[in-house]
């Protein structure tokens, strides 16, 4: 293998992968499209992968390393939680953006004891409790997206259905105007789809969404709303206010965490609907599958992994980690691996015995799983309801995504209303 | 049977309450307990197991059998 300038974050194309254990690439199509048999082959012969591709990254494979990894903080630090490191010039701006104003996007990017307080800021408007005052919004939402394509005979599940809700849900948590919530969903998109690729979108893009949500604070400083961003103008961490950057950063995580994660579990859900009819069959007969079908959906299509770096020197397993180093959170692997689960690599609707990490495991568990949850069950009921059969069209159009959040971008398929 | 979610270990992923509402409350940063003071009420055994068997901080016990 030649080697490679760790700092050359260059894509490889054209550059095929030599050996997964000591070479692998997060970005390579076929693992994007279905990375379960990299998985199962690094479980057996070098279960923490290695790769010097896109800055440098371990790669565990097995539920047991992920969990004590996840337990690891802040040995193995959450200050750096992107998988595909930021172009150079982001990196510095964002570096010099830190050193002024502290974490850029508390929690998810804080260690301990900083982490604490601003998760359980933000946990209150995401319990349980407090996601079902949304269900109403988010059912009339996916009633109104089936209305516009239902008539036709088709529609693409991901992008006329999955990737409308999880944007205009949070738009109205946080308090944003209706009325421009269709051009907020493009800066989004901006971000987290070619921005990926493109830093300049993603540097434009990012610029527009602060300055939105700094004019919302603005809007707000002579009246509240009953908003999630007047509820952080009011906050307090350890006796102090948050500064306008805090709340800006906490409403841009929310939109960055819950925004691509959530519409890809929503696709792989209806994608897996749309080619498996068996399974499409038995949940029109038996509703009372929900539960059980969202968390065994939730961990067979896992969407999300997230980085940690190595702050001092660590060693699991035959892995010796050195700091400055990076390792992926590979929670999608962990939920297939045979140690834990029975029949890993297939889909079992009732599965019982179900311990899956898809939203982490330990201090850094996603704050947003509830809304999550909330979103997929409506998104899932609403469509089983109003649409009576359907299928993938066109299975060789379907177009996977991948690096950070993993899940399908293109879902042509066939309606029939009920 | 009797139940009791480990305080040290819960970490508030819900799911105990996702699927098993009837047999937990959850506070507002997502800290489970067992409702009925972990007494699970006859019939909803198979709801207790289920939430035991899909924690993923392994914080729900059974502490009495029957
Ligand atoms: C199916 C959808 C989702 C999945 C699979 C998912 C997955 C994850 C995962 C794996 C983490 C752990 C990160 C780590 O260990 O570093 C995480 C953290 C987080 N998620 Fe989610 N997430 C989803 C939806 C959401 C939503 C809807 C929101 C909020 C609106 C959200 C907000 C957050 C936040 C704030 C964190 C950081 C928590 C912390 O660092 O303590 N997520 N998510
Ligand atoms: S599932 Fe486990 S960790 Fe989660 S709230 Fe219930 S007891 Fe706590």
């Amino acid at each position: 293998m030649t080697e490679r300038d760790p700092r050359d974050m260059r894509p490889r194309e054209g550059c095929p992968v030599q050996d997964w254990a000591t070479d692998f690439d997060v970005m390579d199509p076929d693992y994007i499209k279905d990375p379960a048999p990299v998985w199962r082959d690094l479980r057996e012969r070098c279960p923490i992968a290695h790769t010097t591709r896109w800055g440098g990254a371990w790669l565990p494979t097995t539920y047991a390393d992920v969990r004590d990894m996840a337990r690891a903080a802040p040995t193995l630090s959450n200050r750096s939680p992107g998988v595909i490191p930021p172009a150079p010039e982001l990196r510095e701006m964002l570096i010099a953006e830190v050193k002024e104003f502290g974490s850029e996007l508390p929690p998810i990017s804080s260690d301990a004891p900083e982490h604490k307080p601003f998760k359980q800021l933000i946990l209150p408007l995401f319990s349980p409790h407090a996601v079902e005052r949304y269900r109403p919004f988010t059912e009339q939402l996916a009633n109104d997206l089936i209305d516009r394509f239902i008539a036709t005979g088709k529609a693409d599940a991901a992008v006329d259905y999955a990737q409308q809700i999880p944007p205009r849900v949070i738009a109205h948590i946080i308090g944003i105007d209706p009325a421009r919530a269709d051009e907020f969903v493009e800066w989004v998109r901006g971000v987290l789809e070619e921005g990926q690729t493109n830093p300049e979108a993603r540097m434009a893009n990012r610029r527009h969404i602060r300055d939105f949500f700094q004019a919302m604070i603005d809007e707000r400083r002579d009246g509240l709303r009953d908003d999630a961003i007047s509820a952080l103008m009011t906050a307090e961490v350890e006796g102090k206010r948050l500064s306008d950057y805090t709340i800006v950063g906490v409403c841009y995580l929310l939109l960055v965490a819950g925004i691509d994660t959530t519409w890809s579990s929503i696709g792989a859900a209806l994608w897996h609907f749309g080619m498996t009819e068996s399974d499409r069959k038995r949940m029109y007969a038996e509703p009372d599958l929900y539960p059980t079908a969202i968390e065994e959906l939730l961990r067979f299509y896992s969407p999300v992994v997230m980085a940690r770096r190595v702050l001092e020197p660590v060693a699991f397993g035959a892995a010796e980690m050195a700091p400055g180093e990076k390792v992926i959170m590979n929670f999608p692997a962990a939920n297939r691996d045979p140690a834990v689960f029975e029949q890993p690599d297939e889909v079992v609707l009732d599965r019982t015995h179900n311990r899956h990490i898809a939203f982490g495991v330990g201090i850094h568990r996603c704050a947003g799983s509830n809304l999550a949850r909330m979103e997929m069950d409506v998104a899932l009921r609403v469509w089983f309801q109003r649409i009576g059969d359907f299928a993938v069209s066109d299975p060789d159009a379907v177009r996977w995504a991948g690096g950070q959040v993993r899940g399908p971008r293109i879902v042509p398929m066939r309606v029939t209303a009920a | 049977m009797r139940i009791c979610v480990d305080a040290e270990k819960c970490e508030g992923h819900n799911r105990c309450f996702a699927l098993a509402p009837e047999l937990f409350e959850v506070d507002d940063l997502g800290l489970a307990k067992a409702l009925n003071d972990g007494r699970v009420p006859p019939g909803l055994e198979d709801k207790a197991d289920l939430a035991i068997a899909n924690c993923p901080e392994f914080a729900i016990r059974i502490v009495e059998e029957d």
